[in-house]
C-alpha cells in the first residue's frame, strides 16, 4: 500500500473510530460518576437499539433525519460553510410538505402526491436557508450568525402558524389536521407484511429509502458533475475559484439553497411517514445531531450514513437506558452526542501523530 | 587562517525531515568580518541550515560553534544571545507600531516600556550613524517603504546584539536602486566588524558583494569558492549539476497584428483602491510584452484585469474582437473561450488548490468544458486523460493524475499550471511569474515554452520581478511604477540601469512632467 493510500484510510477510517471509541470511553467515565456500570449500560444500549425488531426499526428511523440534516451541513461545509441552520430548514420545511400533504385533492393518487409533498420540503427548506445565504454572499454577515438566528425565527414563525393558521377549530394543541391519506409514506413493517413478513410495529417508514436515494445523489453531484466541482473549488479558495471563472457569491447561494433542501427533508420521514399531521417542535435536535454526524462522517455521504446509523443507536438506545436504568435519564444522549462533537470535531487530529508514526511512517524516497 | 578568525562553524550538519535528507552532512564556515553568501535552489537545503543556525530546528547530528563556542540553539532567543540575527524573506514586523516600538518588541525589559523606550531611541541613533542606516523611529512601519523595513529588520537584529547577520532573500522585493543601497549599508557593516550570510538565487548578487560563496544542492554542500576566483556560470553549473542556459536564444520575432489593445485603463484592487491609471498598451501576434516594476506598483491589478477578475473603472481592452469596458465585463470564463489563457502570479491561492487531485488543479476553468462533459456528468476518466497527456507535454514529475496537488514541488505546480493554460492553444497568454520560487531547471524549461508560444505566433504579456527575465524574453518592456507607465523600450536595447531608473519612476524624460527628481 502506498503512503497516500494509507493515510487516507488514516483519515478516512481509522481516525474517526479511535475518536468515537474515545468518546464512548469517556461517556464510560460519566456513567461511573453516575453510579451506573458502564458495562451493564452498554448491553442495555446495543440491546436496545439493536437486538428486536422494534428497536431496531426506531433506530433507523432516527438515522433517517440524521442523514438528511448530516447530508445538508456536508454540502454546505464543501462549499467552506457552516450551515447551523439546520434545525430551522428541517422545521419550515415541514411546513412545506405540510401544506401540499393537507391542501391536496385527497382523491389524487399517492404517486402524484408524495413527490409533490417532497418538493415542498425540499423548496421550504431551500428558502429557508436563502436569505442568510444571499446575507453572507451580498452583505457579509456571517452565515453562522444568521442560520442560528433563522433557526429562532423559525420557531416562533411555526409556532404562529400551527397556532393561528392550521390549528383545527375546536382543537387544544397546535397541530394541523390529518393529511390526506395519499401522502402517508408507508411503514416498513406494513410493507413486508405484504411480502409476507411479519416484524413488529416500529415507526420506521419507506422514507429511509429517500435518504439513501439522496445520499447517492449528493455523492454523484459533488464529485461526478461540475457544479459539485465548482462548489468544491469555491470552498477551498475563493480565489482559485474567482480564477477559474466561478462565482463565489452564486455558489453561496445555490449550495445553501441545497443544504437548506436536503434540512427539509426530516418533515419526509416525520410527518408523511410517521405523525401524518404538522406539530411543534417535530424537529427538535436532529438539525444539531446532523453537524455531528456530518462531522463524524467526514462529510461523506458514505460517512454520514454510518454516523447517522450511529446517531440513531444511541437515540434509542439512549431511550431504553432512561426505561431500564433509575439514575439514568435520556439527556445521556445529549452527554454522549457533546462527547462526540468534542472528539470528532474539536479534537478530529488528536491520534494522527501516532497513528501516522505507526502506520504510514515517512519512508525513504527514491 | 587562525581559529579565533571564524564567526560560525558547522561541522558535519545533518538534519532530517522524515524520509528528506534536509542537510546532509553540512559543513560550513565563515570567516568574521566577511559576507558569505550561500546559494541553491529551491530545496537544496540553504533555508533549513540557516533555521537551524537561528534554532527554529535542531539538527539530528553535527557540531555548531559560534565565535569558538559550542552552540545548540533550541529557540531563537539563544541564537540572539550568541550574536546571530536573521532578516526573513517575509518581515517580522507590526505594521501599525512604530520604528521604535518594532525594535524593543521581545526585549521590553519590564512592565513599563518608557524607559527602554528611551534606552533604545539613543542606541538606535547611534547605530544609524554608525552603519548608515537611518530611519525616522516614530513612524509606524506600515508607513514605509519596503526597502524602509527591511533597514528596521537589520536595525532589530543590531540592536540586539547580532555580530552575525542572515539574510534570506533579502532584494527580492527590492528595486535594483534599493538593492544597491543595501549592499552599501552591508559594505558598511562589513567594515565595523559584522559577519553576513546572504542567502540569495540571483548570481549577479553573489557575484557583486560576496568574499565567500559557498553553493549547496540536494542537501550537501556542493562547494565552497572566493568569489574572486569563480564565475556565475560556474556557480550555476554546481547549484544544478550540469551546464544551463540562463540566457535562452531566441529568433528574432515575427510580429504580427495586435490581439490586445489597452486604452487608458483605470483599475481599482480587490479593496477598491485606484492601483492602474491611464495605462495604455497593444500586444501582438508573435511578441512577448514585458511589463517591469517592484512587486505592488499596479502590475498585478493590471494582470488580474486582463483576465477579466477585477473589472475596469476607466478605458477600454479589445481582445480577440471582443471589447471590455467598465460597462460590459467578460468574465475569466468568457476569455477563456476566447482564447485568453492566464497563468496567475500567485500559483498556491489562485492557480491550483493544495488539496485537490493533480487533475483537478488541472481542470480548473475548464470545468465547463463540453468535451470532459456528458450531460450532466463530469467524466472522471476524460479529466484524468487529460491531465495524464498535459502533465507528459510539459514532463510534470511524477506524472500521476491522482496525487494532491500540494505533493507536488513548486516547479512541477507550476508546470502542470503552464500545461493547462498553454495546452488548449491559446492566442492571448498573460503570464504573472512564471518562474517564481522555480527551480532552475524547470526555469530553463518554462522559458523555452513561452518563447515557443510566441514563435507559434501568440500574444504573450509578461509580468515578472525578475528583471533579468523580463529582460532576457521580452520583445518590448513596459515598466510601471505607482500604477502608471513610466517607460517603454526594446527588449533587445533594455539595460538594467535604465529599467530600474524606470522603475523608480526616477528618469527624466520629457514626456513625463511630473517625474520625480533623481
Amino acid at each position: 500500500m502506498t503512503r497516500d493510500r494509507r493515510l487516507s484510510w488514516i483519515n478516512g477510517l481509522l481516525l474517526p473510530l479511535f475518536n468515537v471509541l474515545t468518546a464512548f470511553i469517556a461517556t464510560g467515565i460519566v456513567f461511573l460518576f453516575i453510579g451506573v456500570d458502564p458495562i451493564e449500560a452498554t448491553k442495555i444500549l446495543i440491546y436496545g437499539a439493536l437486538g428486536y425488531d422494534e428497536g431496531l426499526g426506531y433506530t433507523l428511523y432516527y438515522a433517517t433525519n440524521f442523514v438528511f440534516t448530516g447530508l445538508a451541513v456536508a454540502v454546505a461545509f464543501h462549499a467552506g460553510l457552516f450551515n447551523i441552520g439546520g434545525e430551522g430548514q428541517a422545521y419550515v420545511g415541514g411546513l412545506g410538505t405540510a401544506l401540499v400533504a393537507l391542501y391536496m385533492n385527497p382523491a389524487l393518487s399517492a404517486w402524484i402526491v408524495i413527490p409533490l409533498a417532497i418538493s415542498g420540503g425540499l423548496l421550504f427548506g431551500a428558502l429557508w436557508a436563502i436569505i442568510p445565504a444571499y446575507l453572507q454572499a451580498y452583505r457579509g454577515s456571517h452565515i453562522v450568525i444568521t442560520t442560528i438566528m433563522f433557526n429562532f425565527i423559525a420557531s416562533s414563525l411555526m409556532v404562529y402558524v400551527l397556532v393561528n393558521v392550521l390549528r383545527e377549530v375546536g382543537e387544544m394543541s397546535p397541530e394541523s389536521g390529518d393529511f390526506i391519506e395519499a401522502s402517508w409514506i408507508p411503514f416498513v413493517h406494513d410493507v413486508l407484511a405484504n411480502f409476507g413478513y411479519e416484524v413488529t410495529r416500529s415507526p420506521l417508514n419507506m422514507s429511509i429509502f429517500v435518504a439513501l436515494f439522496f445520499s447517492a445523489v449528493v455523492w454523484f453531484f459533488l464529485w461526478h458533475t461540475r457544479w459539485g466541482f465548482a462548489i468544491r473549488a469555491a470552498g477551498k479558495s475563493n480565489e482559485a475559484a474567482i480564477y477559474s471563472g466561478i462565482n463565489p457569491k452564486k455558489i453561496i447561494v445555490v449550495t445553501m439553497c441545497i443544504s437548506g433542501a436536503l434540512a427539509g427533508l426530516v418533515g419526509i420521514n416525520e410527518l408523511m411517514g410517521v405523525q401524518h399531521r404538522l406539530f411543534l417542535n417535530f424537529n427538535y435536535g436532529y438539525g444539531f445531531g446532523g453537524i455531528a454526524v456530518a462531522l463524524m462522517g467526514r462529510n461523506h455521504p458514505v460517512g454520514i450514513l454510518i454516523a447517522a446509523f450511529l446517531f440513531g443507536i444511541l437515540y434509542q438506545g439512549g431511550a431504553e437506558l432512561d426505561f431500564e436504568l433509575q439514575n439514568v435519564s435520556r439527556d445521556i444522549v445529549v452527554v454522549m452526542q457533546g462527547l462526540v462533537i468534542l472528539f470528532c470535531g474539536g479534537l478530529e487530529y488528536l491520534y494522527r501523530p501516532v497513528l501516522i508514526r505507526y502506520l504510514a511512517p515517512v519512508e525513504a524516497s527514491e | 587562517m587562525t581559529k579565533s578568525n571564524i564567526a560560525i562553524e558547522l561541522i558535519n550538519v545533518d538534519k532530517h525531515f522524515g524520509a528528506v535528507h534536509a542537510n546532509d552532512k553540512v559543513n560550513l564556515s565563515v570567516e568574521t568580518g566577511t559576507i558569505h553568501g550561500i546559494v541553491g535552489e529551491n530545496g537544496a537545503g540553504k533555508s533549513t541550515l540557516m533555521s537551524i543556525l537561528y534554532g527554529f530546528y535542531q539538527a539530528d547530528s553535527g557540531q555548531i560553534k559560534v565565535f569558538d563556542k559550542d552552540f545548540r540553539a533550541t529557540s531563537s532567543k539563544q541564537s540572539i544571545e550568541a550574536g546571530i540575527g536573521m532578516v526573513h524573506q517575509h518581515f517580522m514586523l507590526v505594521e501599525n507600531f512604530t520604528v521604535l516600538e518594532n525594535v524593543i518588541l521581545g526585549s521590553e525589559g519590564g512592565a513599563l516600556i518608557t524607559e527602554s523606550l528611551a534606552n533604545a531611541r539613543i542606541e538606535l541613533t547611534r547605530l544609524a550613524k554608525e552603519y548608515g542606516l537611518e530611519v525616522e523611529l516614530d513612524i509606524a512601519v506600515e508607513e514605509l517603504s519596503v526597502g524602509m523595513q527591511q533597514r528596521v529588520e537589520i536595525l532589530k537584529g543590531l540592536y540586539k546584539g547580532a555580530k552575525v547577520l542572515i539574510l534570506d532573500e533579502p532584494t527580492g522585493v527590492l528595486t535594483p536602486q534599493e538593492s544597491d543601497e543595501l549592499f552599501r549599508i552591508f559594505e558598511a557593516l562589513k567594515n565595523e566588524g559584522v559577519t553576513i550570510i546572504l542567502i540569495t538565487h540571483k548570481l549577479r548578487e553573489i557575484m557583486n558583494i560576496t568574499d565567500h560563496v559557498s553553493v549547496m544542492r540536494a542537501g550537501k554542500m556542493v562547494a565552497h569558492r572566493e568569489t574572486s576566483k569563480t564565475n556565475p556560470e560556474e556557480l550555476a553549473e554546481l547549484m544544478i549539476g550540469r551546464k544551463v542556459l540562463l540566457n535562452i536564444k531566441k529568433s528574432k520575432a515575427k510580429i504580427g497584428k495586435p490581439l490586445l489593445v489597452a486604452k487608458n485603463l483605470e483599475i481599482n484592487n480587490e479593496q477598491g483602491l485606484k492601483r492602474v491609471s491611464e495605462v495604455s498598451f497593444e500586444a501582438r501576434s508573435g511578441e512577448i510584452l514585458g511589463i517591469a516594476g517592484v512587486t505592488g506598483n499596479g502590475q498585478g491589478t493590471l494582470l488580474k484585469a486582463l483576465a477579466g477578475i477585477l473589472p475596469l473603472t476607466k478605458g477600454t481592452i479589445e481582445i480577440m474582437g471582443e471589447t471590455i469596458s467598465p460597462k460590459s465585463r467578460l468574465n475569466p470564463e468568457q476569455l477563456r473561450n476566447l482564447g485568453v489563457a492566464h497563468v496567475p502570479e500567485d500559483r498556491q491561492k489562485m492557480g491550483m488548490i493544495a488539496e485537490f487531485s493533480a487533475s483537478e488543479t488541472a481542470l480548473m476553468g475548464y470545468q465547463n468544458d463540453k468535451d470532459l462533459n456528458q450531460g450532466i456528468w463530469l467524466k472522471k476518466s476524460l479529466v484524468k486523460a487529460n491531465c495524464a497527456s498535459i502533465m507528459e507535454a510539459f514532463d510534470v514529475r511524477p506524472p500521476n493524475p491522482n496525487l494532491m496537488s500540494s505533493n507536488f514541488s513548486g516547479g512541477n505546480q507550476q508546470k502542470l499550471i503552464l500545461a493547462r493554460e498553454f495546452e488548449r492553444d491559446p492566442e492571448v497568454l498573460i503570464i504573472g511569474q512564471p518562474t517564481r520560487g522555480v527551480d532552475i531547471g524547470a526555469i530553463e524549461f518554462i522559458r523555452k515554452r513561452i518563447i515557443q508560444m510566441r514563435d507559434a505566433g501568440k500574444a504573450i504579456v509578461l509580468i515578472s520581478v525578475e528583471l533579468e527575465e523580463i529582460m532576457s524574453l521580452s520583445d518590448r518592456i513596459i515598466v510601471m511604477c505607482d500604477g502608471i507607465i513610466t517607460g517603454t523600450v526594446n527588449g533587445a536595447d533594455a539595460d538594467e540601469a535604465t529599467l530600474g531608473m524606470m522603475m523608480a519612476n526616477a528618469l527624466e524624460s520629457p514626456a513625463e512632467a511630473k517625474g520625480a527628481e533623481i
